[in-house]
Formats: C-alpha cells, sequence, structure tokens
C-alpha cells in the first residue's frame, strides 16, 4: 500500500502541538504566566497553567479548582471541554498531543537500560490511575479537606507535569519563588525524578499507572470517534501488532480498552492491513512511527 | 429501509454542548480563567 504519511508524523504532531500551546514565550525570560483570554478555555492534554508558556488553562487543574471551591457545585464548564475532547478523540489525545506524553516518549528513547512495556503488577497497577481520579481529584479536592483549606490535591501533592512545566521553569526566572521552595517542592521533584528515571525504563509510567485525565479519557476510547479499527476476518493472528503496541495490547483489545493511546504503531506492522485508522478505511495508509 | 443509528461520539459531543452552555450561564468560564492567570502555588510545590 502507497505510504503517503512521512515517518514519525505522530513525534511531530506532538512537538507542534506542544509548541502551539505553550508557545508565550516572552513568560519563560520573564518568569511570567500569559494572562490573555485564551486561557478562558482548557487545552485537551494535561498541561499546567502556571507553565510561563501555557497559553490555555490545564483541564485537570481547572476540574479540581471547581471542586475545591467552598460551595460545591458541578463544575459544567470543564466537563464540557472533556466530553467534546473526550467524545471526539478519547485517548489520541494522549497519544498525539499531550506535552507530559511526549516527555515520556523522549525519555523512552533514550538507549539505556533494557525496555520494559509494563511494570510488574501491571494488573493491579493500572487502577493507580483510577484512584488519584477518585481520591484526589474528586475527593481530594471536593471533599477530604473541607473543614481546613481546600485544594487541588492532586496538583498540589503528585503532579509532575505542574514540577516540570510550571515549578522548575518559573524557579529558574524567579528568585523571590526560589526563596520559598521547602518541602513540599522536594516531595513533588522528588515524585518528577522518580518518574522521569522509570520512564527511561518502562513506557510511560505516568500515563499507564498515574494520571487522572488518562483515565477519564480511557472512559471515552470505546466510542470515540478517533479509532483504530480491527478487521478480524482479515487477521492472520500474526501477533505483530501486539509485538508493537507500546503498551502490549492484544487485537481484540485496539482502541476499544482504556489503556489504548491510539498511537497507531500497530497499524503501521499489520501485514494484511486489517487495521486502520477511523471507519471506511480513509487513513489506512499510515505507515508512519515504526520504531 | 436501513435505519442510521446516532452515534455514541456524537452524543458524548452534544452532552460536552450542553454542558459548555450551563458553564456559561453560571459564568463557570471566569473562575477558570481567574485561575489560569495566578501562578498556582499548589501546582508548583510552593503552596
Ligand atoms: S495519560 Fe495523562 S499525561 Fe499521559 S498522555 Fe494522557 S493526559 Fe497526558
Ligand atoms: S493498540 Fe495500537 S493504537 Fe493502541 S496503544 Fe497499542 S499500538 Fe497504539
Amino acid at each position: 500500500m502507497k505510504k503517503f504519511f512521512p515517518a514519525n508524523i505522530r513525534l511531530w504532531f506532538q512537538i507542534i502541538y506542544t509548541i502551539l500551546t505553550n508557545g508565550y514565550l516572552y513568560g519563560f525570560m520573564s518568569g511570567k504566566i500569559y494572562k490573555g483570554p485564551l486561557k478562558y478555555a482548557c487545552v485537551p492534554g494535561l498541561n499546567c497553567y502556571s507553565c510561563p508558556g501555557a497559553l490555555g488553562s490545564c483541564p485537570l487543574g481547572a476540574l479540581q479548582n471547581a471542586l475545591a471551591q467552598r460551595r460545591i457545585e458541578v463544575p459544567f464548564a470543564v466537563l464540557g471541554f472533556l466530553f467534546v475532547f473526550g467524545s471526539v478523540f478519547g485517548r489520541f489525545i494522549c497519544g498525539w498531543l499531550c506535552p507530559f506524553g511526549l516527555f515520556q516518549d523522549l525519555l523512552y528513547k533514550i538507549p539505556l537500560f533494557q525496555k520494559r512495556k509494563r511494570l510488574p503488577g501491571h494488573s493491579v497497577l493500572k487502577y493507580g490511575k483510577y484512584v488519584m481520579l477518585f481520591g484526589l481529584v474528586i475527593l481530594g479536592s471536593a471533599v477530604l479537606f473541607a473543614g481546613f483549606a481546600k485544594v487541588p490535591a492532586f496538583c498540589k501533592y503528585i503532579c509532575p507535569s505542574g514540577t516540570l512545566m510550571g515549578a522548575v521553569p518559573l524557579m529558574l526566572a524567579d528568585s523571590n519563588l526560589r526563596a520559598q521552595a521547602g518541602g513540599l517542592f522536594g516531595w513533588k521533584l522528588a515524585i518528577l525524578a522518580v518518574i522521569t528515571i522509570l520512564s527511561i525504563k518502562v513506557y510511560r509510567p505516568f500515563c499507564q499507572y498515574l494520571c487522572p485525565l488518562g483515565a477519564i479519557y480511557g472512559w471515552f476510547n470505546r466510542f470515540s470517534l478517533v479509532q483504530v479499527c480491527w478487521e478480524q476476518n482479515k487477521c492472520i493472528s500474526c501477533g505483530n501488532c501486539q509485538k508493537a503496541c507500546p503498551v502490549d495490547l492484544k487485537p481484540e483489545e485496539i482502541s476499544v480498552s482504556p489503556e489504548c493511546i491510539k498511537c497507531g504503531k500497530c497499524v503501521a506492522v499489520c501485514p494484511t492491513d486489517c487495521l486502520h485508522f477511523y471507519e471506511g478505511k480513509k487513513f489506512s495508509a499510515y505507515k508512519g512511527d515504526v520504531v | 429501509m436501513t435505519e442510521k443509528k446516532f452515534p455514541k461520539w456524537l452524543f458524548g459531543v452534544s452532552i460536552g454542548l450542553l454542558l459548555f452552555v450551563m458553564g456559561f450561564v453560571t459564568r463557570q468560564y471566569d473562575d477558570i480563567y481567574r485561575k489560569a492567570i495566578m501562578i498556582c502555588l499548589e501546582c508548583i510545590g510552593i503552596g
């Protein structure tokens, strides 16, 4: 079949999206964040809004902020973004757009350590992201800290995107912020360090085990518009797709599993072309991103 | 005659749009904006 998508197209998508959504260069130089009207809207991926370059709002941060208000109300606006993004893309957002996914993808390319797709205990650990979602994002922000100060608990205690994209560049640029860094900052830096080192060996450990946004989009995966379709009648069970899949999914799990990030690596290696993006083979000649 | 099913993803988008409108009516976009234009001390680990 004719190859009309360039190799590494996914990587280019990730890089261009990351630059477009974090392109406020003045922020990086001055240690200030963007305050323009684009911040009324949430971006699809995990993207700390305290990143000096961020041009939009983080959906997870906005969700926690809404839940952490004194008077609990249904966060309609943020849920609206999540429903629209999720219904159209599902975890395609994780595979093709999210800056923190890109960060982990790049780390996994470093030729160090023997690579693993999953951590031992994966079948249990994969539920960690739901624990984060219900425990810290929802209960942690809305209930647990009620009576004390309500806080966006996932952002405060875990989120490595906030540390990488927000804390590090801001502290490098602003000595006042640097002076305030204490134990909590050390804790968050340690989490980022562990995830960074682990990402060199294991494929996207944060996405597979901890990310609440991945848990939300995973719920939409089965029925989102963007799908990787499997024509079972053409499948010769060669196993190429599972071998190429960075999260080790079987053909019947492709696209419908909440773990599938719709990266398309399986599509690229199928010898009988029984995998293709979208119904009706519209994008069936996708052959990029084989490695 | 074949019956065309309303795709589930479109149903999800419709719910999303409805939520957008409700968010607009309840002025929740202002909250999103207000939070996003201040450096979030929790996010950067000093608050
Ligand atoms: S799981 Fe979370 S961090 Fe990973 S790509 Fe998806 S949204 Fe980004
Ligand atoms: S099943 Fe295919 S599209 Fe999904 S994560 Fe695996 S290789 Fe990527």
